[in-house]
């Protein structure tokens, strides 16, 4: 909480400011034209800084303008680059629309898009346009756009009220708010009318009827001042954002988020409107949750459905929502309340329907529970009364699914309950004469006791039956509906009302006994899926179980939608193992769920005239593809509960193929590993094998020298000769050895950070016996910085470039080895004064088995360039031969820099 | 009867190898046992009272380093590997269990001549007297005093160039690998940091050796370590 001392901008609010800041930088910009009503120049103003941008160079698109026949409107079309409308069948007509796709195609910078509220044709993408321009944002281009305030979702009604005119297609609240500008149009009511009457908003036999309907000057002076308000709301938020920005601090506004309940009332959805509004004006966030109770779970699907509607429709006016599942509604509301920090309450009065003394209203209850809890309660509007008698109450519930079979078991049951009385009636007669009637009513409530599980209609029945049995061939008079004693009349009542209550009781068990059914089905089917998936091992397995289970547990058809290497889809029913009545899907669709991460299809918001529902498969790191699924009863997929299990479903599928990814992955590496250590000892054995008889030609070759008495002078040149071959053949065999390490990519790089004089103090030491003809000189700075290099490798390198200047130079020559820092490299070069490269072979030297002349008489196979090459690349730097200015070669390599660690003094 | 010979123990399991490296040793005046083999190696080690033992790490019945490890238990007889240049990470290892010194296959004779020499010398003279002057080229130090002293001209050195100076001096001949160093000089904290060794043993080579790019007494052995060679090739 902040305090009044509390002087500093609160970092989290700075910090969702930047991240905020970081994603409009991706996102388009949003310019929102906003007007009171038609006709005030939205458009017009529209184009005409769409028209000055165009002039400054940017480069603009028209993707919707509606002329609406206005001469002047169309006059500023001119010249104006505009996108061909869709053309889409509908109903047998051709309608145009929108082109969202060659939008995003064509990608301008700036694309205009007339009244943001329509509503898409079905079969476009998206039901709405407002998508569209979302879709276009995202995809980084700027939108100009216009709406009239009547379509806002939350003054929707308002504007209902005032007009009587409702119109339909309305956009989010949030849609407006998030726009990153708003421009408002306004003309005074007069000038409206004259425009109107002058022909320029409607086309004149139009105008007539609008005129008297819609452009009363009462209703634009009503619609002006919503505008303007609405537009001040935005224009405080801008402010407050502005202030937050400029650490401007006495604004600072302590959290004062708002609750609200979604019931079954028909005031809900005024309820909602309210608190958005509410909210709104309060600069603050809000809540609203809607407690299911077992009674209320037991309504019927419209009504459920509305609630849920209402919820829908809170979330679209910016709400956080949840469903929460208890008995306890005013407990649970108020514990949503404190543990979100939400201190205002939001709830429609009840109805003043008290039947008891002490029955208290919602309000009085919620009181009773958090007096600390601001309350405020909405008023009902005076003619809801009308509207809620007429929804149906007519009891469906919601699993049911009523068939043929179905209703005949019904009639079976009553038909039992019949019969059950009568058999009850006939083995009581003979019983009249040796029991008391007292006990044969007992017989017939336990009667009614026993049908009563047959449901509440049979109980009814049956206790009706039995009461007309009992008086009929019991209560004297008998054998007629007659009754003589009137104290039978309270026994008719006593057996009815058994009868009923029981039946009622019996069926509320039942009913219970179901839903926990369901849930048992659900939470075991999860279960199956889940223990299924996690012993699955492969791709083609997790398929199978994910298509067996949906197929079982929702009664659909189903199919894995899984990208390939380059992230586009693949339909995996195309393989040989899957059912032939595949669904039939649009993988452009699925891509597009695969893609944003979002669900498409039917029951969404993106094609959903699509008859199949795509969910994309999230897993913790990655979409993992989209599962496809088409319910042969559309309904069941509509019922949250159902939607939700399906959810959970495509998240253990998702999980499921990420862990049999993340197996392929850690099996190839246990291969690639398995291969690197069997071509490490192949080369290990190799190595010992070649060079221990070498070792041992050295040696002996050398013993032989030393052998005493001394040798003659001939043997003495012999011996020493074999132990030179025999050096220059190990040589060779560590660099074939070195290069095929090399070239298999099995060399693991030891980098250290290191001074380069200290490896070629080690190369040079390495090289003084083939340099002693030469001259050499060294040349290296003292302050070089540290680099990073595997210093084995390194001295290879030298050394064999050494060792190709003692080849190729003649005795005598000079051989300079320098080095140097340049940008982010370190150079170091090789150079000498002998003859040069051959003219045009620089590149060439550095091929496999290429020497500098061809047949020379010069040992060596041409590996030890080859070899510097392998070796400098690996560590990310270049190694070149050039001929040097003023005669000889130099080879060159480079060795990235980096940033060396620290060295404490001592 | 003259002194008696001194013991070398040759582990290796290459026969050739065995003949020419006792053919050259025996020259030298010693007594030579062959093993081929780990398990008799250590075996003859314990019985025979060796005075050198020459250990090929790639023996078929084992791994050499675990041999000095066992070895190092019980004895301090200075031991030189034989291994193939390109297993510097078996150099590194066998060093840090103790061996003395390594020689890379294929090697001469003179080569291991001069090595079992150093060896054996560093191993009669016994430790280096802390208070005796040290001298290697030009270069003449006074542990005792701390001074150093190159051509006649004082040099200074820090603190801790100073101990490392110190630490080659009391290795002279012997190869000390990176590890060793750090643990020594700047103790077992900095066991992992490499370059500290490296850069340090630059300053000592630029303020001691003439070419400091070619030095002729500090000289390193290529990603295992150093050794201060008293008398330049």
């Amino acid at each position: 909480m902040a305090t009044s001392a509390d002087q500093r901008p609160d970092p989290d609010l700075l910090l969702a400011k930047v991240n905020e800041q970081e994603r409009k930088a991706r996102r388009g910009r949003l310019r929102i034209y906003f007007g009171s009503s038609a006709g005030v120049g939205k458009t017009y103003a529209m184009l005409v800084a769409a028209r000055k941008l165009e002039s400054e160079g940017r480069k603009v698109l028209v993707g919707v303008v509606e002329t609406h026949g206005r001469a002047e409107t169309a006059v500023l079309l001119d010249g104006l680059d505009v996108l061909p409308p869709k053309s889409v069948e509908y109903r047998g007509r051709a309608l145009a629309e929108f082109d969202l796709d060659a939008a995003l195609n064509r990608h301008p910078e700036l694309i205009l898009i007339d009244e943001l509220a329509h509503s898409n044709v079905s079969g476009m993408r998206h039901p709405k346009r407002w998508q569209d321009v979302d879709e276009l944002l995202a995809a980084g281009i700027d939108v100009f756009s216009t709406l009239n305030v009547q379509h806002l979702e939350s003054l929707n009604d308002v504007v209902g009220g005032i007009t009587n005119v409702r119109v339909w297609e309305t956009i989010p609240d949030k849609v407006f708010d998030a726009a990153d500008e708003v421009v408002l149009v306004d003309i005074p009511a007069d000038e409206l009318l004259a425009r109107l009457k002058a022909g320029k908003v409607y086309v004149a036999h139009q105008a007539e009827r609008a005129a008297q309907h819609f452009f009363r000057k009462g209703n634009l002076m009503a619609l002006r001042e919503l505008a303007l308000r609405r537009t001040a709301d935005r224009v405080e938020g801008d402010v407050q954002a502005y202030r937050v920005d400029q650490s401007i601090e006495s604004v600072w506004k302590t959290a004062s988020a708002l609750l609200t309940c979604v019931g079954p009332d028909p005031a809900a959805e005024r309820v909602v409107r309210a608190a958005a509004r509410l909210a709104g004006q309060l600069n603050a966030e809000w809540h609203a949750i809607y407690v299911e109770t077992p009674s209320l779970q037991r309504l019927a699907a419209a009504k459920r459905e509305k609630i849920l509607a209402n919820l829908n429709l809170a979330q679209t006016l910016g709400a956080t929502t949840a469903v929460i599942a208890d008995a306890q509604i005013a407990e649970s509301v108020i514990a949503y309340a404190r543990k979100n920090n939400l201190s205002k309450l939001v709830i429609g009065r009840d109805p003043i329907r008290r039947l008891w003394p002490w029955q208290r209203s919602s309000g009085q209850r919620l009181a009773m529970l958090a007096p600390d809890i601001d309350l405020i309660e909405i008023g009902r509007a005076v003619n809801q009364s009308a509207e809620s008698s007429r929804e149906s109450n007519r009891f469906t519930p919601l699993y049911e699914v009523e068939s043929s079979e179905r209703r005949n078991a019904k009639r079976l049951r009553y038909v039992w309950a019949a019969a059950a009385c009568v058999g009850m009636t006939l083995l009581s007669i003979p019983l009249a004469s040796h029991f008391d009637r007292s006990n044969i009513v007992a017989i017939f409530i336990l009667t009614v006791v026993l049908v009563a599980r047959l449901g509440r209609g049979p109980a009814a029945l049956a206790a009706v039956l039995s009461v007309c049995a009992f008086d009929f061939f019991f209560v004297p008079p008998r054998f007629s509906f007659a009754v003589s004693d009137v104290q039978y009349l309270l026994t008719f009542f006593v057996m009815l009302a058994v009868g009923l209550s029981v039946g009622q009781l019996t069926t509320g068990l039942r009913f219970q006994a179901r839903v926990a059914s369901h849930r048992e089905e659900r939470a075991g089917s999860l279960y199956e899926i889940a223990r299924d998936l996690s012993a699955a091992v492969q791709v083609e397995q997790v398929v199978k179980i994910s298509d067996a289970s949906i197929q079982r547990t929702f009664r659909a058809s189903a199919a894995l939608l899984l990208p390939d290497s380059s992230g586009r889809l693949v339909d995996t029913s195309s393989a040989p193992l899957k059912r032939v009545d595949a669904l039939p899907v649009e993988i452009g669709t699925a891509q597009w769920a695969f893609d944003r991460g979002q669900p498409a299809g039917f029951g969404t918001d993106t094609l959903p005239g699509s008859e199949v529902l795509y969910i994309p498969l999230r897993a913790p790191t990655q979409a993992r593809g989209v599962l496809a699924v088409k319910a042969h009863n559309r309904r069941l997929l509509r019922i949250p509960e159902q939607r939700q299990l399906l959810d959970t479903f495509a998240a253990l599928i998702a999980i499921a193929l990420e862990r049999v990814h993340y197996v392929g992955v850690a099996q190839d590496a246990l291969l690639k590993m398995e291969s690197e250590r069997l071509r490490n000892s192949l080369l290990a054995a190799l190595s010992h094998d070649l060079r221990t008889p070498l070792t041992v030609l050295v040696g002996l070759a050398e013993s032989l020298a030393l052998t005493a008495p001394g040798l003659s002078s001939v043997q003495l040149e012999t011996a020493q000769a074999i132990q030179d071959e025999a050096r220059r053949m190990s040589t060779l065999v560590s660099n074939l050895l070195d290069m095929a390490r090399i070239e298999s990519g099995g060399v693991t790089l030891n980098l250290q950070w290191q001074p380069l004089e200290e490896v070629v103090g080690a190369a040079l030491e390495s090289a003084r016996g083939m340099l002693q003809q030469h001259r050499v000189v060294v040349q290296i700075p003292r302050d070089l910085p540290l680099v990073k290099f595997d210093a084995v490798l390194i001295e290879r390198v030298l050394v064999n470039l050494l060792e190709n200047e003692s080849k190729y130079t003649p005795p005598g020559s000079t051989v300079t080895l320098s080095a140097e820092a340049v940008d982010d490299q370190l150079k170091v070069s090789v150079s000498d004064n002998g003859p040069g490269l051959p003219v045009g072979r620089e590149e060439a030297v550095f091929q496999k088995f290429t020497r500098g002349e061809r047949e020379s008489a010069t040992p060596g196979v041409g590996l030890g360039l080859a070899i510097c090459r392998a070796i400098i690349e690996s560590h990310q730097g270049k190694i070149t031969a050039a001929q040097r200015p003023g005669g000889g070669a130099v080879f060159t390599f480079t060795l990235p820099l980096g940033f060396p660690p620290r060295i404490a003094d001592g | 009867m003259a002194e008696p010979l001194p013991v070398a123990i040759l582990i290796e399991d290459e026969r050739q190898i065995r003949r020419f490296v006792r053919t050259a040793l025996e020259a030298e005046g010693w007594s030579i046992h062959e093993a081929a083999t780990m398990r008799d190696g250590l075996n003859d080690a314990g019985t025979r009272r060796p005075d050198l033992i020459i250990l090929d790490l790639g023996l078929p019945d084992g791994d050499g380093v675990q041999f000095l490890r066992d070895l190092r238990g019980w004895s301090k007889v200075p031991v030189i590997v034989l291994s193939a240049r390109v297993s510097e990470q078996d150099k590194i290892e066998a060093l840090d269990a103790g061996a003395d010194d390594y020689l890379t296959k294929p090697f001469g004779v003179g080569e291991l001549l001069a090595r079992v020499r150093a060896t054996a010398r560093r191993r009669l003279d016994g430790a280096v007297d802390p208070n005796a002057a040290f001298t290697f080229g030009d270069v003449k130090i006074d542990l005792s005093q701390r001074t150093v002293y190159k051509g006649g001209a004082a040099i200074h050195l820090t603190p801790i160039e100073f101990r490392l100076l110190g630490l080659l001096i009391a290795n002279s001949g012997k190869v000390l690998t990176h590890r060793q160093i750090l643990r020594e000089v700047w103790g077992p904290a900095h066991a992992e940091d490499g370059h500290y060794v490296r850069v340090y043993m630059g300053h000592l080579r630029q303020k001691l050796e003439d070419d400091p790019a070619q030095p002729r007494h500090i000289l390193t052995e290529t990603a295992v370590g150093y050794r201060l060679v008293q008398n330049a090739r």
